[in-house]
């Protein structure tokens, strides 16, 4: 085991070099993972495929798009229309970027279900939710560049969010777009930090957030540490290594969201406006806002909770706070128990408020307001803050189920 | 001194020396890049005044003109609409515009130089969207403005409802009237 393996030939003569046969073996085939991984287990592998989509189609999209206040919303059309499967570059990236906010949220949910997040894991969850801003804001700023009506409007009001801010909110919008109202500098600095920057900030946190994971090892569907059981070799007895087991098994998951993810692009792109709002194939004007402005899906949540409260500071402390405690869920989950397979039935109680809050205000952020949705998108949010009180509270003294000593 | 010994305190003096002048190397040379996300000298300088011909304006009517690229509201109300100034103030968060920007001949009942014409910023104080002209009168609706985006009501003044979450009432820009027929959007004018 420990003697320094010396392959023949190219490899040997690379090994020598850098510690290629080293971080295949710790990260692949020699990181020993947890045997009873399931469904749940596919969404950060996919999470990874979908990130590598969108950098290499939006690598191409930037060779016909032009960041220019005047040129930008036809750039895009040309894109569309007049290049060489443009159209199906830019459904896959535009396809793309819902696909992330899917399987993100459906990785964020498997952290709920089986306690991911608690020790050893916080710093695990903690670049994970950096990710997660850092791909909202890469989100955000690329709905900007197609300089859509929705592009626009919806820019407009995101920025106003940090107007809130007492004493520096109105120079900090002015500083954000770089002009008196959303204009070719906002658009121009978009388009540098969505193509340059955030892309490498994400790739960085992405790393943290694999070597964080390998360097404690994965949770799994029970819960249990299997490096607690190990055998004379000091290979834990559940555990089997990623490579071949999982790369296996993930290609299979990989397989059928490829079927899906295909069926959106090349049937229903716009997802019936959801995907790609319909207001956004207007190009944007300064002096009219649409009459009904959405953020697009994965924002609405969100959005929400931002206009369930009649209050500028509120909303947007509200909408802001939303996330921040997500950050702070190893620390309000006091419990020990990981699994929901052993937890007690209040917690599933509070998965299941925390779920139809979530749906509930999704569905309502992307609809106008009324006074009846005004009152559900309350009721929802209450739903929403609910769950990390309710989980602060009971978890302190839980009343769990036995954990198993190894997994079943 | 001899030269094997290490003086511990010598070197927490470099180091921390070098913290310090390294960071403050690093805050200077972080004001350019972040100084250059401001407006730039052209986007300061384009906001010149703008002259807006209203004079074949029918009364209820509506025209946005294009000021600083923000969109400026001229509405000729009628008597009926100026009516319902009073009317509604028990419902306004702000009815004196004591909170809200306007120069100061438009700190009146019309918020107007003259009641007939209202000159505002149609853009929304909440997060930047612009209202709609809703003049149609429903039952408890006496006409003004709605956002699109959030619900945000103002009145045929501009002036904020109560229960929304708009925090003040919509800003009315400098102007004033050239001649009968024409505005000047961005400049207060000689005369006050």
């Amino acid at each position: 085991m420990s003697e320094k393996q010396t392959s023949p030939g190219l490899l040997g003569w690379i090994d020598a070099r850098f510690p290629l046969t080293k971080m295949f073996e710790e990260h692949l085939s020699k990181y020993y993972a947890p045997k009873n991984f399931n469904f749940w287990y596919f969404f950060g592998s996919l999470a990874l495929v979908v990130l590598v989509i969108q950098i290499v189609t939006g690598i191409f999209l930037t060779m016909n798009y032009k960041p220019d206040g005047e040129m930008a919303f036809a750039s895009v059309e040309y894109i569309m229309r007049d290049v060489n499967w443009g159209w199906l570059i830019r459904y896959l990236h535009s396809t793309g970027a819902s696909a992330f906010f899917i399987v993100v949220y459906l990785h964020m949910f498997r952290a709920l279900l089986y306690g991911s997040y608690q020790k050893p894991r916080e710093l695990i969850w903690l670049f994970g939710m950096f990710i997660f801003l850092a791909l909202m804001a890469e989100a955000f700023m690329g709905y900007l560049l197609p300089w859509g009506q929705m592009s626009y409007w919806g820019a407009q009001v995101i920025i106003s969010l940090f107007g809130a801010i007492p004493w520096v909110g109105d120079s900090l919008t002015l500083w954000i777009r770089g002009d008196f109202v959303v204009s070719d500098a906002t658009l121009n600095r978009f388009f540098a930090l969505h193509v340059v920057a955030v892309p490498l900030v994400l790739l960085l946190l992405v790393v943290m957030h694999i070597l964080a994971l390998h360097e404690v090892g994965s949770n799994n569907p029970d819960g249990v540490e299997i490096k607690k059981n190990k055998d004379a070799n000091g290979i834990p007895l559940d555990g089997i290594p990623f490579h071949p087991y999982y790369t296996v098994k993930d290609i299979l998951g990989l397989v059928v969201f490829l079927i899906l993810f295909s069926v959106v692009v090349f049937f229903t792109p716009e997802m019936g406006g959801y995907f790609l709002e319909h207001a956004n194939f207007v190009p944007a004007d300064q002096l009219k806002t649409p009459p009904h402005i959405a953020p697009v899906w994965y924002f609405t949540p969100f959005y929400a909770i931002l206009r369930a409260i009649p209050n500028k500071l509120l909303g947007v402390t509200a909408m802001f706070s939303s996330i921040v405690l997500l950050f702070l869920l190893p620390w309000i989950d006091r419990g020990r128990v990981k699994s929901v397979r052993y937890r007690s039935t209040a917690f599933k109680i509070l998965l299941v408020v925390l779920v139809i809050s979530f749906f509930g205000l999704g569905y309502l952020g992307a609809l106008p307001v009324d006074d009846t949705r005004k009152f559900m998108a309350r009721v929802f949010s209450i739903g929403y803050f609910g769950f990390f009180l309710g989980l602060w509270w009971i978890s302190k003294n839980e009343t769990t189920k036995p954990v198993p000593e190894r997994v079943k | 001194m001899s030269s094997d010994e290490v003086d511990s305190n010598r070197r927490r003096f470099l180091t921390a020396g070098t913290v310090v002048v390294g960071g403050a190397g690093t805050i200077v040379a972080a004001w350019p890049f972040l100084s250059s996300w401001s407006p730039s000298a052209r986007a300061r300088t384009a906001g010149a005044p703008v002259q807006a011909d209203i004079s074949k304006m029918q009364p209820g009517q509506q025209l946005i003109f294009n000021w600083r690229g923000k969109p400026v509201w001229v509405v000729r109300r009628t008597k009926q609409d100026l009516a319902t100034l009073p009317k509604v103030d028990d419902e306004l968060r702000d009815p004196e515009s004591r909170e809200s920007i306007q120069p100061p001949y438009a700190v009146n009942e019309w918020r107007s130089r003259k009641p007939e014409y209202l000159v505002v910023v149609g853009i929304c104080t909440h997060l930047g969207c612009s209202p709609t002209y809703v003049p149609e009168i429903t039952a408890d609706w006496e006409g003004g403005f709605i956002c699109p985006c959030h619900g945000s009501k103002f009145d045929y003044a501009g002036r904020v409802y109560q229960g929304v979450p708009a925090p003040t009432n919509l800003t009315i820009p400098p102007y004033y009237f050239v001649s009968e027929g024409v505005v000047m959007i961005g400049e207060d004018g000689a005369a006050t």
